[in-house]
């Protein structure tokens, strides 16, 4: 009774992080992980660019919009 | 007594942030649902009003940086997602799709909690309305009047609100793939914004670096559109080859 309670009980929660763990997924990745990549080197880069005095605000909107257009031609192709 | 100057003063300050809060709000109802993305919205505004209840002034010691960090990076992937989608769309149907839900939006559940929509709307509601709290308590506490700031802050969030609600209707006439693709635009310009300032790196500008930001997003999405178009028009080499086996 007790084991088959608990069986129960981690199977719902393992079905549940899964399906966070989708959610989280689709939330960042969505169906092309290189525009997420693509954004979080971008602001890797400018944040190291800032500490070097550099300014960089332009980086992450130009690193964005071209990634968008990798990733639409890759999805044309 | 009422402050005119704080009043002014803070009601400005407030409506900005409230501005965009509401904005994200409308745009994402209008794409996925209004239920589960007014749910979000007041799920961030419990948050917030527990965290004033719990924390009262000294609110401004919460992280507000790493917070836009996580909040904008989170909101800018997501946004281009949109864009992507609505790129795609908008260049393969043009302005289509008024009114009905578009039924390639599958990963909208037809029943429960969208998710997606819910995080969106509370995450836009947490940060702004954060961002809001703290401008009352910094006005209001420097100006020694705490009462008016706050008041001021409600007008805000009434009037702006209420005008939200009004451009409901309006935003619901924009063909669908066309709303996609604004809304898309508009959360990579916040999600831009709001990463980039989590980097404490400032804009020039301010906060007009928003309009900017989705301009500039327009602007790209323009372009990509037409390419897009002008390649569908062109026939592929599996198409000649199609032609010519078939001549």
């Amino acid at each position: 009774m007790t084991v088959s309670w608990l069986h129960r009980a981690a199977t719902l929660s393992l079905r549940g992080l899964v399906a966070f763990g989708k959610f989280w997924y689709g939330f960042i990745i969505g169906d092309d992980w290189t525009v997420a990549a693509a954004v979080a080197a971008a602001l890797a880069v400018t944040w190291l660019l800032h500490t070097a005095g550099v300014t960089a605000w332009w980086l992450p909107p130009l690193a964005a919009v071209a990634a968008t257009g990798a990733s639409l031609r890759r999805i044309r192709e | 007594m009422i402050n005119p100057a704080v009043f002014a003063t803070t009601f400005l300050a407030a409506a900005v942030e409230i501005i965009e809060m509401v904005i994200i709000v409308v745009g994402v109802g209008t794409i996925r649902g209004w239920r589960s993305t007014l749910i979000g919205a007041a799920s961030g505004l419990v948050i917030l009003a527990a965290l004033i209840l719990a924390l009262g002034m000294t609110l401004t010691l919460v992280p507000i940086g790493v917070l836009r960090l996580v909040v904008g990076s989170l909101l800018f992937v997501f946004g281009l997602q949109w864009l992507r989608k609505g790129i795609r769309r908008v260049a393969a149907n043009g302005f289509r799709g008024m009114g009905e839900r578009n039924a390639t939006d599958d990963d909208i559940p037809t029943h429960g909690m969208d998710w997606t929509a819910w995080l969106l709307a509370f995450k836009g509601v947490l940060l702004e309305g954060l961002e809001v709290t703290i401008i009352v308590v910094t006005f209001g506490a420097a100006a020694r009047a705490f009462p008016t700031a706050a008041l001021a802050a409600a007008a805000a969030l009434v009037v702006i609100g209420g005008a939200g609600a009004l451009a409901r209707r309006a935003v619901e006439r924009i063909p669908r793939s066309a709303l996609q693709l604004l809304v898309g635009t508009l959360l990579s310009a916040f999600g831009t914004f709001w990463a980039v300032e989590g980097l404490g790196i400032a804009w020039p500008g301010a906060d007009l670096a928003i309009i900017a930001l989705a301009a500039w997003y327009i602007l790209a999405a323009a372009a990509h559109i037409g390419h897009l178009r002008r390649h569908a028009r062109q026939p592929t080499s599996q198409d000649k080859l199609a032609h010519a086996s078939a001549r």
